[in-house]
């Protein structure tokens, strides 16, 4: 079992009468790719600074490898950080850039000199030291900020929203090889960022934050299979909501009747005690089928009629009116029905089908009024 | 259009070129012919390649010089130490008061030039606000003791002036440092600078101490005042020395000073040479031995007619800004002042 090396503990953050984070708790285990996930002014920022020191709490604790650096300045922690925009010192070369931590910490010339040439090669960038950050592009400017925060060794590397400001290709490109040097030094990473997809892609493990608090937390597949919440449910990935109320369990599944009479299934587990939820299904999970076709044993089942269909190439996104009026998402990988005429076309009335396992469960509690305005 | 686009710089440019040709280069060409001519006013000026004037002019005033060297760079030391932590504290802890602070620092302008300098006459005079408490009342300070007409008054006279020339600079160059570099820099452990800020803050407050009682006439070593001097040196040392030390940190040391070199090096100048070329100062708050060259070029221009040594004067003033200017720029970084950084 790995060590924890950062725990945040009831961690609160007010500006004014501004709650920026809330009550936040969280263990992250030592050299794991961390990411804190979730919309502007969520709170990940002010988070993330508190862990590097920039920031105090208004209240809780912050421990780092065991030791409470609460109330230490950021010289005093054995993290980095990777900033937002960089913040390259505008008036060294990369070369300085690069030595400024070990230079602060008293480490030799001939030793800043080897590790400096070691860090720009890890990073891909040998040649480059007497360069000054004006001279060079956004995707070096982003390697440089990367080594000269990996040189010093960290226990933690802070990286905020490091890929933002780079455009597509390159930003996927930098993703692939962010993870590839998280493995390399196995240093711990936490990564902050508003961009799912990206989240999913390099982490371990993501925090989904909403209003200062933590809503979801676990690795990339359970948050987008099994989201818990209608605000992870939406921000991961699209996905299609059925309220209804318990019935009873057979075994492993439970049946939620809707509103309209029809029920579906899900797995029990993840109903829980619950009387009032919302069943959710992603939509590459439905299968289209004629209203006469036979469905799976106990796969779920609802008819609908399609109200819009746009072929996307790979797939065709439909969008689907069940018979309680519910409009649900559908996509449809263009094998079977490739052409115009194959194509399910508006008007045409259509079974859904999909296996009770790849139903979620999401609560609406009656949560107190803190938070009540959950986003639908 | 598009193929005179070129031109269209120098279309702009066009009425500040004219202006300068009509009132700058002109009148220098005539001064540059007028410090070589020999005549009187009475007989008329014939050029004449006459360098004497030049080799009279910088022999026969050393002491105006020295002062004018000795006043202004006082002057603009003295203004940097205090304009520097100004300009930091609107810029860094301005916040919503940035404006007003700024509006503050030129607020002086609003008032003649003149005026502000009689009003010091007053404030500083024997029988003025703080001279008259501290002599009468207190009794702090003998009964003949004065600061207006020391070098001292002079000083403090073109401090005042040119503070705010200073400031602004600073202000500019501070301002626009992000401040994310600095927690960059606390982020890569650059902590306190206890040494360092310790010896810098000594220099500086032995520096003014020891400037400040020369400027009053307490260095003279007849009065057998040299103790009582090293001793005050060393109280300004050890304060400058603890200010230092708790205030200044590693991060302002690497990062936000070499980034406000520029506004430094700009605010210097633009202190540095209006003062050293003063006469006003001198004539209002000073006595006739800390007049300075500015008040030797007037007195020939105006009162002497002696128009070839005052234009000698003014060349030879100009020279040396010139070569001082250069210098400074060479110890700064000329790297600093013009390399094409964002
Ligand atoms: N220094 C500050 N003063 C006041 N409010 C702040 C400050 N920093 C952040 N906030 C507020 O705190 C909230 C969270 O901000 P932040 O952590 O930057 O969000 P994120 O990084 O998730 O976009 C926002 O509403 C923001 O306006
Ligand atoms: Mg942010």
């Amino acid at each position: 079992m790995p060590a924890v090396d950062v725990r945040l503990l009831e961690v609160v953050k007010r500006f004014g009468d501004m709650v920026a984070v809330d009550r936040l708790t969280l263990d992250i285990q030592d050299g794991e790719f961390f990411s804190l996930l979730g919309p502007s002014g969520c709170g990940k920022t002010t988070t993330l600074r508190m862990i590097g020191g920039f920031e105090e709490p208004t209240s809780g604790l912050i421990e780092l490898q065991g030791e409470d650096v609460t109330w230490l300045p950021p010289f005093k922690r054995n993290v980095n950080t990777v900033f937002q925009n960089y913040a390259l010192f505008p008036h060294l070369t990369i070369y300085d850039n690069v030595a400024f931590g070990l230079r602060r910490k008293g480490v030799k010339d001939a030793e800043v000199k080897r590790r400096v040439t070691e860090m720009l090669e890890l990073v891909e960038l040998p040649g480059f030291e007497r360069r000054k950050p004006t001279q060079i592009s956004g995707g070096q400017a982003q390697r440089v900020a990367l080594a000269r925060a990996l040189i010093n060794r960290p226990a933690v590397l802070l990286l905020d929203e490091p890929l933002g400001a780079l455009d597509l290709k390159l930003r996927k490109q930098m993703q692939v090889e962010l993870k590839r040097i998280q493995q390399e030094v196995g240093i711990t990473f936490i990564y902050v960022t508003h961009d799912q997809e990206e989240a999913m892609t390099m982490s371990d493990r993501i925090a989904v934050m909403n209003q200062g608090h933590i809503e979801q937390l676990g690795d990339p597949e359970s948050l987008y299979e099994r989201p818990s919440t209608r605000f992870v449910a939406g921000f991961l990935g699209i996905s299609n909501l059925l309220p209804g109320a318990v019935e009873g369990t057979d075994g492993s599944y439970a049946t939620v009747r809707m509103a309209d009479t029809s029920s579906v299934r899900a797995p029990s587990a993840l109903v829980g005690s619950h009387a009032d939820v919302s069943i959710g299904v992603r939509p590459e999970k439905i299968r289209l089928r004629e209203p006469a076709d036979r469905t799976p044993d106990g796969h779920n089942q609802i008819t609908g009629v399609v109200r819009d269909a746009s072929y996307l190439g790979v797939s065709t996104q439909y969008v689907v009116e069940a018979r309680g009026g519910a409009r649900l998402t559908v996509y449809e990988q263009n094998v079977e029905r490739t052409t115009r005429a194959e194509l399910w076309a508006p008007g045409e009335e259509v079974l859904l089908t999909w296996s009770p396992d790849h139903s979620f469960v999401v609560v609406d509690q009656p949560t107190p009024a803190v938070d009540g305005s959950t986003p639908a | 259009m598009t193929r005179h686009r070129w031109l269209l710089p120098y279309l702009l440019m066009a009425p500040g070129l004219l202006w300068l040709a009509a009132f700058f280069v002109l009148p220098n060409i005539q001064m540059v012919l007028m410090s070589l001519s020999t005549g009187s006013i009475s007989q008329g000026w014939t050029f004449a390649w006459d360098f004497d004037n030049y080799l009279g002019a910088f022999g026969r005033f050393p002491d105006n010089f020295r002062n004018s060297l000795v006043y202004g760079g006082m002057a603009t030391l003295v203004c940097f130490l205090i304009g520097y932590p100004m300009a930091y504290g609107i810029a860094f802890r301005g916040g919503r008061y940035k404006t007003l602070l700024l509006f503050l620092v030129i607020a002086p302008f609003f008032t003649s030039f003149l005026i502000r300098t009689i009003s010091w006459r007053i404030l500083l005079g024997d029988q003025g606000p703080f001279l008259a408490v501290v002599r009468n009342t207190f009794g702090v300070v003998p009964a003949n003791f004065s600061v207006i007409g020391t070098p001292l008054a002079v000083v403090a006279g073109l401090i005042y002036q040119f503070l705010p020339f200073m400031v602004l600079p600073l202000y500019v160059a501070l301002e626009k440092i992000d401040k994310r570099l600095i927690e960059a820099a606390r982020d890569l452990y650059a902590g306190p600078w206890r040494r360092g800020g310790a010896i810098a803050g000594s220099i500086a407050g032995g520096v003014v101490v020891a400037f400040v009682l020369t400027g009053l006439g307490y260095a003279s070593l007849e009065e057998g005042g040299v103790v009582g001097f090293a001793a005050a040196v060393v109280a300004g040392a050890a304060v400058g020395g603890l200010i230092g030390a708790f205030l200044i940190s590693e991060s302002f040391v690497r990062v936000t000073w070499p980034l406000s070199v520029p506004g430094v090096f700009a605010g210097s100048i633009l202190v540095f040479i209006p003062a050293i070329g003063d006469f006003v100062n001198v004539e209002l708050l000073g006595n006739p031995k800390s007049q300075m060259i500015g008040n030797v070029i007037q007195n020939r221009f105006l009162q002497q007619n002696d128009y070839p040594t005052a234009a000698a004067l003014s060349f030879i003033l100009m020279a040396g800004i010139l070569i001082a200017i250069f210098i400074y720029a060479r110890v700064l970084g000329t790297e600093e002042l013009t390399g094409g950084r964002s």
